[in-house]
């Protein structure tokens, strides 16, 4: 954080704007451990960007003073829109007014700096991008103050920067008026970064530069785009996960007036029509007859029972020290609980679409992406194209949550087929039933623990078993996420847990579940179910030992300050321990996840099994926060997305089929169920964090170990539904 | 051919009388700030006024806007109470992802066209209707009441 700092020739690339005049700065390859995907070409990465066209900059200053800031990210509610931009213009002394913002394209330039491919996801852009965007704000202002020393014929160290402006003693003059020359200027070697003190725009609540755009309604998301030429596509897919089409009759979906053409495609039978109701009521009266494959008897209660007897046994083994059986033979007392999650959809607002258009030396593509690395090597190899044929246009995404970050590229990939297929421009575009029964779902987990507690109530023995789908088998993460059959983001928050690896006699295991229902990561991945499990069974043993369950976690956590930190500014917010209004309950959880530290007191009355959440304070420890406002923004909307899914979310199988269709079914948090949600944040120069998802997995725990206060009925699976009634 | 009038212009439209509104504004007028997201009136992503009432654009038909008024987030700024509405969704920062704000800032805009000084029960129940996945509800109940204040 505090330079002086060697910028490297390979790190950053000044190059002129050649179609907007200007400066352009552009990144080449961060320096950063990255596993190229199969298909990626490392030639390619390193390739020398200095002939970079404008568009693959990561920032250019018009002539006109506008600052246009690249997004190597994609901006789906998160507001990185705007978190980034900051970064730049904190070292750039920009005007903020000024400020541009775009989304990159898909090129290997964008690259995430820990993570080797073009991604939005795990709560990381703003720490991944905190340096490197700084430092091209540091380095843009470096080449502007040179190239405004020539001009005036004064030393570098006689200038100021301030608001857009190079000063000199009673002159100044603006960045757009410095950008052509600078554009001609050797790229310095080291620029030095700013101290935290002297910091004017890190730290400071900003309001969302997206803000205008998407209250007039001008804000373009995929849904939204049209040209000259483009086609609707809906496609008919199979109703059970592995399905095949045997044969179609497409004699009565032609009829339908705008209906194009009718093709198959990988996924099933794509209708092509002028427009959504004419592609709707063309696969509407579309007739399939489906091979229902293997899956046809799929059926939840079974999948339930099968689980419970795995999970009676022990798994392989995610972590383990000393001999937990015999500690637990040996314990005071004994806990054994069974915890139960569904499979769930994320559901983002705008269903999923994505518009493809083929040229004789490309491809084209519109669409709401957290993943264009992959949807770009996909795309190319449907097409038998190189990866920089295939042109990627990120536009706004109406929400994500996990469901646009897929290694399987699906979506992407089934429209690029539509449009080989039909030989025309094509916008494919899901229904919300698509949705709801399009899989990629969070899986379905059982966690089964047995716990010993000694004389003095704390645990001294653990054990542990997990039995669920993973996420990464036979993606492109496997490698790196897969260690002994072992898949990481499916003990997450067990098998790392403080909890756990503190007791000398633990044994975390896993049953990996293979099926065919399609699974991916949800808002918060693998703890969006390991705390659930791991915050009750706490709040059980704090029960079972007659403790108070925020005294019992303190106990438990007292060599984990971050935790402690957040614990204890949720508790004191909260007034734990004071009178509540009659009939109300608190509830306590806390739980780390992506590098941040979150607890949540939640204040429940049950009536008449009817569960009310009127207030949840939240307490973060996320290291240093970019955009205060943001982050609190990110907070209640965690709170929304994991309260919304224990209250009442589940995706379930009979017949092979999923039983939800849309928001009528599929229930998600609605206004009058959303409690008040009071943020603090611990002030804390730690490590950054995340805090997109990192408020997600408290929230439902919180919440059940406030029923358990109100009821004495411990919730031990989700959704809470009508378990209270 | 069916004629409307969307946010006071005369349109002539080639549309079948049972096509939603919401698809003759999107796909044929190129009116793309009415969103879609459920297309059985569970979301409220896809809320227009029609005379002044706010409707479900997805299950509404054409025919039944004919000699009617449609009202779309593109015009809502001439409207007083529209104004005030997407003035306090800036002041309070409301927007994430975006998606579902149009719809909620139609519902606001009637939630306060006919009730001045909307309780919080009031926002509830004119408002339960819109889905936020971002869950920008804690933001949108204090727009509101900004709003509210403002128009006093």
């Amino acid at each position: 954080m505090t330079a002086p700092l060697n910028i490297s020739r390979r790190t950053f690339i000044k190059a002129t704007a050649l179609v907007v005049g200007g400066l352009v700065i552009a990144f080449n390859i961060p320096n950063a451990k990255r596993f190229l995907l199969p298909g990626a070409t490392a030639e390619k990465a390193g390739a020398d960007a200095s002939k970079l066209p404008a568009p693959n900059a990561f920032l250019r200053i018009g002539t006109d003073n506008t600052i246009t800031v690249m997004l190597a990210h994609s901006e789906m509610g998160q507001s990185i829109w705007t978190t980034l931009p900051m970064l730049i213009a904190e070292e750039l002394d920009a005007d903020w007014s000024k400020i541009k913002v775009e989304h990159a394209k898909a090129a290997p330039e964008y690259v995430h700096t820990a993570y080797g491919i073009q991604i939005t996801g795990g709560s990381s852009t703003t720490w991944s991008e905190f340096d490197r965007y700084r430092q091209a704000g540091a380095l843009t202002r470096a080449l502007l103050v040179a190239a405004a020393a020539e001009e005036l014929g004064v030393a570098v160290e006689t200038l100021q920067t301030e608001n857009g402006f190079v000063i000199s003693g009673d002159k100044k003059i603006s960045y757009g008026e410095l950008a052509e020359t600078a554009a001609k200027l050797e790229t310095p070697k080291a620029v030095t970064l700013k101290q935290p003190k002297d910091w004017k725009i890190i730290g400071k609540a900003t309001k969302r530069l997206d803000g205008p755009e998407k209250i007039n309604g001008t804000a373009i998301f995929g849904q939204d785009i049209h040209f000259e030429g483009l086609k609707t596509a809906m496609v008919a897919r199979s109703p059970v996960f592995g399905g095949t089409v045997k044969s179609f009759d497409a004699s009565a979906a032609k009829q339908i007036k705008g209906v194009q053409n009718v093709v198959q495609v990988p996924s099933g039978v794509a209708v092509i029509a002028d427009g959504y109701w004419a592609a709707k009521q063309g696969r509407d009266a579309l007739k399939v007859e489906w091979d229902l494959g293997a899956n046809a008897g799929l059926d939840s209660q079974k999948m339930l029972e099968e689980y419970r007897s795995m999970a009676a046994k022990e798994g392989l083994p995610a972590a383990k020290a000393g001999d937990a059986q015999s500690a637990i033979s040996k314990a005071t007392k004994v806990i054994e609980a069974e915890y139960v999650l569904p499979y769930l959809a994320h559901s983002p607002m705008e269903p999923l679409n994505c518009a493809v258009k083929i040229t004789d030396d490309g491809c084209e593509i519109w669409t709401g992406t957290q993943m264009q690395g992959t949807d770009q090597l996909s795309a190319a190899k449907i097409l038998g194209l190189k990866p920089e044929q295939v042109k990627i246009n990120t536009v706004f995404l109406g929400g994500g949550f996990g469901r646009r970050a897929n290694p399987a590229a699906d979506f992407v990939s089934e429209a690029v087929h539509v449009a080989k297929a039909a030989g025309v421009p094509v916008k494919t575009v899901w229904s919300r039933e698509d949705d709801v029964k399009g899989g990629y779902y969070r899986p379905m987990f059982l966690h089964k623990a047995k716990i010993g507690l000694g004389a003095d109530g704390l645990p001294v023995a653990w054990q542990h078993v997990e039995v669920g789908q993973s996420i990464m088998l036979g993606t492109p993460f496997e490698a790196f996420q897969i260690k002994d059959g072992v898949d990481a983001t499916s003990v997450e928050g067990v098998a790392d847990s403080p909890y756990i690896k503190a007791i000398a006699d633990h044994h975390v295991s896993l049953h990996t579940v293979k099926s065919s229902i399609p699974v991916l990561w949800w808002r918060s991945v693998g703890h969006s179910h390991s705390a659930f499990a791991m915050e009750s069974l706490i709040d059980e043993l704090a029960h079972a030992a007659g403790k108070d369950s925020l005294e019992y976690r303190r106990t438990l956590l007292k060599d984990h300050p971050r935790h402690l930190a957040a614990l204890n500014l949720a508790a004191e917010k909260a007034n734990w321990g004071k009178a509540l209004p009659k009939g109300v309950f608190r509830g306590i959880a806390v739980h780390e996840s992506f590098g941040s530290y979150v607890a949540q007191v939640a204040e429940v009355s049950v009536n008449k099994g009817a569960v009310k959440v009127h207030r949840v304070v939240c307490a973060i420890d996320c290291g240093l926060s970019v955009n205060p406002d943001s982050l609190v923004a990110q907070m209640e909307s965690s709170v929304s997305y994991g309260l919304g899914a224990a209250l009442q979310s589940e995706i379930t199988f009979k017949d092979g089929m999923v039983q939800q269709s849309n928001f009528n079914d599929y229930k998600v948090m609605r206004m009058a169920d959303m409690p008040k949600v009071e943020v603090h944040i611990v002030p804390s120069t730690e490590k950054m964090g995340g805090v997109g998802e990192p408020a997600v997995p408290p929230i439902a725990p919180a919440v059940t170990n406030a029923i358990f206060a109100a009821t004495g009925k411990r919730i031990r699976s989700l959704p809470i539904g009508d378990q209270l009634a | 051919m069916i004629t409307l009038n969307i946010n006071g212009k005369e349109e002539t439209l080639d549309a079948p009388e049972d096509m939603p509104i919401l698809w003759a504004l999107r796909d044929i007028v190129h009116l793309t700030g009415t969103k879609f997201g459920c297309g059985m009136a569970q979301c409220g992503a896809c809320t227009v006024h029609l005379d002044g009432q706010p409707i479900r654009s997805c299950v509404t038909p054409v025919a039944a806007a004919v000699g009617k008024k449609i009202t779309t987030i593109e015009d809502i700024q001439n409207d007083k109470v529209g104004k005030a509405v997407q003035e306090a969704w800036g002041e309070v920062d409301v927007v994430q992802c975006g998606y579902c704000q149009s719809g909620q800032i139609m519902a606001a805009t009637a939630l306060l066209t006919t009730n001045k000084n909307p309780t919080d029960a009031d926002i509830d129940a004119a408002m339960s209707g819109n889905i936020c996945r971002c869950g920008t509800y804690p933001r949108i109940r204090a727009a509101i009441h900004e709003a509210a204040s403002k128009l006093a």
